[in-house]
């Protein structure tokens, strides 16, 4: 049986900021809670979403399809995708991948929202 | 200095399922017959880069009739990847099981299996894997490859049923394939290409099944920033290729004399 391993936690920066941490796995399963909490973010009217994945376990192939269509999604209603707290291993999967090009990754949360000011 | 935790085997294991980041393509050793162009030195590409309509193909097939865990599928299918592909397709790949970084050339035929003439390929380019793992692996696609696109081959068990799953998160890479698919016909070749390599893969395992096919349209509209993809387009350059080869041909003849 499948089970989902991925949760999220959803916190406000600041008006237009908003952030969603990332704890456990990105996979095929982490779909609902990923889309969940980014409908969360938005319908309190963030315009910048920062995905910090600090507390990621894991991401397969998979969980990179679902952050392309995550970002399509944001980008069809005009907001922006962010992202922190990436280990060394995934900033290079971001490079790999050419994610890096079209997500703007920050080391922390708080140097993302001091180049958002 | 603060040390780093040192990881696991199992976090090792699970690290090394990824390829390691590369600038460009390399093409390693390949058959002498395969028509190779369009991969060394090209760039990776993802359906971020691709320039039309973004779509999720996912193509299932129930393996009725036979019982195989999904782990020994995904074994199988990555030992004897190339065996599955539909006639006059051609995978070109590394010996041995699919691996990542692996960088492979394709030659494909075109609507209906046609070749050009010699039985030489209408398209030649190529993929790399990205992902590999127990349970799935993935490929992106290089610059000039038809999609811009992450397939992804994974394999499930439900109810003492398996299903065997490609998933292609793609974008045609330039407005000439673009075109190709807005007239159906890219699409279609496409779809008829994996139905016929998941029919081929339940046929290897003796199983029966009906390939499905589920697509979604992820985003209607078109990239322009990426119309200049098409100085790539891995069709055009072939098509120029072929038309080459008497010339090439005469030329090799005078060289050796």
């Amino acid at each position: 049986m499948v089970t989902t391993t991925l949760t999220t936690h959803v916190r406000e920066l600041t008006g237009n900021t908003s952030v969603i941490e990332i704890k456990g796995e990105v996979n095929a399963q982490a779909e609902k809670a990923l889309m969940d909490a980014y409908n969360q973010v938005t319908g309190k009217g963030a315009h910048n979403i920062l995905l910090d994945f600090s507390q990621l376990e894991y991401m397969n192939s998979s969980g990179i399809g679902l952050l392309v269509t995550l970002l399509i999604r944001v980008k069809r209603q005009n907001q922006r995708l962010l992202a922190c707290g990436l280990s060394d291993h995934y900033r290079q999967i971001f490079d790999l991948t050419r994610l890096n090009e079209a997500i703007t990754i920050y080391p922390t949360t708080q140097d993302a929202l001091a180049a958002l000011k | 200095m603060e040390d780093k935790p040192t990881p696991t085997e199992s976090q090792q294991s699970r690290q090394n399922a990824w390829a390691s980041p590369v600038k460009s393509m390399r093409v390693g050793e390949v058959s002498s017959e395969a028509v190779n162009l369009n991969v060394e030195g090209r760039r990776i590409t993802g359906p971020v880069q691709g320039f039309g309509q973004m779509w999720q193909k996912t193509y299932r097939i129930n393996l009725i009739g036979k019982k195989v865990p999904a782990k020994d599928l995904i074994r199988e299918w990555k030992a004897n990847f190339a065996k599955f592909w539909p006639k006059n397709n051609t995978f070109y790949g590394p010996q041995g099981s699919i691996t990542p970084g692996d960088v492979a050339v394709l030659n494909l035929a075109g609507p209906g299996g046609i070749t050009a003439p010699g039985g030489k390929p209408v398209i030649s380019t190529g993929i790399m894997v990205v992902y590999a793992d127990d349970e799935s692996f993935s490929f992106l696609t290089p610059e000039g490859h038809m999609f811009a696109a992450m397939i992804t081959f994974s394999a499930a068990e439900e109810n003492d049923l398996t299903t065997a799953q490609i998933q292609a998160l793609i974008r045609a890479s330039d407005p000439f394939f673009e075109m190709m698919c807005r007239i159906g016909m890219g699409h279609r070749m496409e779809d008829t290409f994996w139905f016929q390599t998941l029919r081929n893969l339940a046929a290897h395992f003796g199983a029966s099944g009906e390939p499905t096919l589920e697509r979604v349209l992820v985003d209607p509209s078109v990239q322009w920033s990426e119309a200049r993809n098409i100085r790539w387009n891995s069709g055009i350059r072939t098509f120029f290729y072929l038309l080459g080869t008497p010339f090439r041909w005469v030329g090799d003849r005078l060289k050796a004399r």
